[in-house]
């Protein structure tokens, strides 16, 4: 597991306060641990190198407050020169620049795979809710069902969407989709790329003239947050040939540090204009320099995420269910919300694992004691009942045992046993409701669960 | 034949026996002495192919010992280290065992997204079909827009059948009906694609989890073989995708796919040692042909820059 800067910064000072200033070996010894922990993010060698020049230069002679360590003298240092590199001079990016006559086009481009056709809808989504007409077209006459993906996407996303007209070429798919924009009253044009090498020379000179046709106002390379070191390869290429005006990263609802992002500003000098955080369409966000730099650093704004998450989860699920034990219910259909939910501190226990040095929220979420095996069989069995044996479990007999079990891939046994735990939860429950709304909304769902079902407590 | 210069003309004209003379004379310019700059010039080329900074050192380390002080030309000391990462690599390389005596042998084929599942599903049913075997793929993948078409078009150019389902069905009642017909049909090979899920989504882990116990239901021993897709461009969190997607489905062999690109997927030389698990193959393009095995010896060249 990796370990924050801030952890290794701490065995090289000791804890130590306030020496004056950090002298250069101070530093270099410190930057070594830099060097470290922006390799184990991703961030890309020749990038390493340059951002720990800077930073040395920096934090030489640098006074060191009387009430903090070197260490985190350094640490601070780091941070904010990466927030200024990530952020650049324009600061936050401020999403698309559609000042241009309409309608505008934008082109998609970046390696297989890396979600150009995703973020191609999400950003029409994005743009349908400032109320833009977007016409979406794909121009991947390759991968097998890309057009049809895109269509798809388009429905989802409610906007316009580019006949697809069999055997066309890239080009001119290009210009019938500003041809439409244009007759159609289309604010922006969205033309989705086929995801290609940037050392495939024919596909590259492909881009390139679908560019040359259509002069697109921004052309946004979009690549995954996982990215190992070719990310400075790749960006600068893209951006040598085709030309970049902004970059999407994507996948960052997974755990990856993504160094890839500092790599690929550096290199093109181009901002980081979205995130995107999901596979489906609303899950993009604008760029926030300060939270990825956290990030990189393996120290992470995460905390006030994961607090965030924890509040809404508790107070919304515990007084909507609440007001229902009240009116005397609690069936199979709420105990599958709070499976959910409990599933979903899970997925939180997965990002605090990534990130030392969270103190006490990580201990505590990392006792709670989550069992994902037994909670998926759980909410399979359950999901195999149909509604109506959900909110009435007596139904539940022999024969619908058993098909509820093949349909779960359990056994009988199984069905018994969760049908077990919900009496036993209904029966607390009850109790609860004894208790009153307002002091079961404060002790958490979690402390009602049965042992075994992820009976921990996340209280605060 | 002026622009080739004289040591092109001398070469052709003597032929082979030249060619060890030049080797020579470009190794009495470029010979140098295995210093620490050297090494660490070496270091830096295993990191930028995302071996990871912990086993480049090793490497590099196991290296100095060797060969510290001599002179060595870049050529001998990268062939050197590319003999050490072999070495490494050898062990995993394996290509996915066939099991004739299973009817279906039943592979899942799961991964993150966009890392080449379902192409690699494509490519594999090609190649098996090619060999006579019969060929199945199951259209798992009931999220992602247009998942079932893409698969559909790969079941044609191999000219397998493609068991469907409808859009956001249940992926785990499919792969059930699919393998149950497939025993009746007495099917060599069962392909099953997944959508892609990341491994920190417990909730997306479960449902995959759910597929496995279902598929137990039908043939206790299956899935014969889970296949983890791994896109060659990623960094270091290849090591959690794969310590979870072990964790939680058990994944006996990798794939690792995008290698015609820049990227030289170093990180599977840290995996190789970690987790042991067999590398089954490579993907070298996007078209059906463009899947070879996995190779520890090509591999290693030209992971540290030699064709
Ligand atoms: N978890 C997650 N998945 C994403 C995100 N963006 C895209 N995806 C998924 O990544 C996979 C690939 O996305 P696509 O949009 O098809 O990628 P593409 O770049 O168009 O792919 P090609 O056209 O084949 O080059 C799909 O499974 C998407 O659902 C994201 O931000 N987070
Ligand atoms: N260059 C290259 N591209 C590949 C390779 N394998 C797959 N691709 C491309 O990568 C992209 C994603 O491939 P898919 O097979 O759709 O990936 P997937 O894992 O099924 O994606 P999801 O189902 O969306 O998670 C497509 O554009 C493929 O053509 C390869 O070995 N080399
Ligand atoms: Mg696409
Ligand atoms: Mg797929």
């Amino acid at each position: 597991m990796f370990q924050s800067l801030s952890d290794r910064l701490t065995k090289v000072f000791g804890k130590l306060t306030g020496r004056g200033a950090l002298t250069e070996t101070d530093v270099t010894e410190a930057l070594r641990e830099v060097r470290v922990a922006l390799l184990e993010a991703d961030v890309a060698l020749p990038v390493v190198k340059d951002f720990i020049a800077k930073v040395k230069d920096r934090a030489v002679g640098q006074d060191v407050l009387r009430s903090i360590t070197p260490g985190q003298m350094v640490v601070k240092i780091v941070h904010d020169e990466l927030v200024a590199v990530l952020g650049g001079a324009e600061g936050v990016a401020a999403g698309l620049d559609l000042q241009a006559v309409p309608p505008v086009p934008v082109l998609m481009v970046g390696l297989q795979g890396s979600g150009k056709t995703t973020t191609s809808a999400k950003l029409a989504v994005r743009l349908k809710a400032d109320r833009k007409k977007v016409l979406l077209a794909s121009l991947d006459v390759y991968r097998p069902a890309a057009q049809q993906q895109l269509e798809i996407l388009a429905g989802q996303a409610q906007v316009g969407s580019l006949p697809i007209v069999a055997g066309e070429m890239p080009v001119a798919i290009a210009k019938r989709a500003m041809d439409v924009g244009r007759r159609e009253g289309y604010d922006v044009v969205i033309l989705d790329t086929a995801g290609r090498l940037h050392i495939d020379q024919e596909l590259m000179a492909e881009v390139a003239a679908v560019r040359d046709a259509v002069n697109p106002h921004e052309t946004l390379l979009v690549a995954d947050a996982m990215t190992g070191q070719d990310a400075v390869v790749l960006a600068r290429e893209f951006n040598e040939k085709v030309g970049v005006t902004g970059i999407v990263l994507t996948r960052v609802d997974g755990d990856s540090r993504g160094g890839a992002a500092l790599s690929m500003r550096q290199v093109t000098g181009r901002p980081i204009k979205y995130l995107g955080l999901g596979e489906k369409l609303d899950a993009l966000e604008v760029f926030h320099p300060d939270r990825l730099a956290g990030r990189i650093l393996g120290m992470g704004d995460v905390v006030s995420l994961v607090e965030k998450a924890m509040s809404t989860f508790e107070q919304d699920e515990a007084e909507k269910l609440a007001k229902r034990i009240q009116k005397g219910k609690f069936d199979l259909e709420d105990m599958l919300t709070q499976l959910k939910q409990v599933e979903k501190m899970g997925d939180l226990k997965g990002i605090v694992a990534m990130l030392p040095g969270l103190g006490k929220m990580g201990d505590q979420l990392k006792n709670a004691n989550i069992d994902n095996k037994a909670m998926g069989r759980q909410k399979a069995i359950i999901l195999s009942m149909t509604i109506k044996e959900r909110r009435n479990p007596d139904l539940i007999k022999a024969s619908r045992k058993r098909r509820i079990a093949a349909g779960s891939g359990t056994d009988v046994q199984d069905v018994n046993k969760l049908l077990k735990q919900f009496q036993q939860m209904a029966d607390v429950m009850k109790k609860a409701s004894k208790l009153g709304v307002k002091g079961f909304a404060r002790h958490g769902l979690g402390g009602l669960m049965p042992p075994g079902m992820g009976g921990g407590r996340f209280g605060r | 034949m002026s622009g080739k210069g004289w040591i092109g003309k001398l070469k052709a004209g003597l032929g082979k026996s030249t060619s060890r003379m030049t080797q020579g004379l470009t190794n009495l310019f470029t010979k140098r002495k295995l210093d620490e700059d050297a090494l660490e010039e070496l270091e830096e080329l295993l990191i930028t192919s995302d071996m990871g900074l912990p086993v480049a050192a090793k490497l590099v380390k196991e290296l100095k010992r060797q060969r510290f002080g001599q002179d060595v030309s870049p050529e001998d000391v990268k062939a050197v280290l590319a003999e050490e990462i072999a070495v490494i690599v050898a062990t995993v390389a394996k290509p996915l065992e066939l099991k004739p005596q299973r009817k279906p042998q039943v592979v899942l084929v799961v991964g993150v997204n966009g890392a080449g599942k379902t192409t690699t599903i494509g490519k594999m049913a090609q190649f098996y079909k090619e060999q006579g075997l019969s060929v199945t793929l199951v259209a798992g993948d009931t999220f992602r827009a247009a998942a079932v078409e893409q698969l559909k078009v790969w079941g044609e150019r191999a000219h397998c059948p493609v068991v469907s389902g409808p859009a956001n069905g249940d992926a785990a009642g499919l792969a059930f009906d699919a393998l149950t017909k497939a025993q009746r049909d007495g099917t060599d090979l069962l392909f099953i694609d997944t959508a892609g899920r990341l491994h920190n989504k417990s909730d997306l882990m479960a449902e995959l989890q759910k597929v496995i116990r279902v598929i137990k239901k039908v043939d206790a021993d299956a899935p014969h073989d889970v296949l983890l897709v791994l896109d060659a461009t990623v960094g270091q969190n290849a090591h959690a995708q794969v310590a979870t997607f072990l964790e939680m489905v058990q994944i006996s062999g990798l794939v690792l796919t995008k290698l015609d690109g820049t990227a030289r997927g170093g990180v599977l030389v840290a995996l190789a040692e970690k987790f042991a698990l067999p590398v089954h193959a490579i993907g070298i393009g996007e078209g059906a042909g463009d899947l070879r095995p996995f190779d520890a010896r090509d591999y290693a060249r030209s992971l540290v820059g030699l064709e």
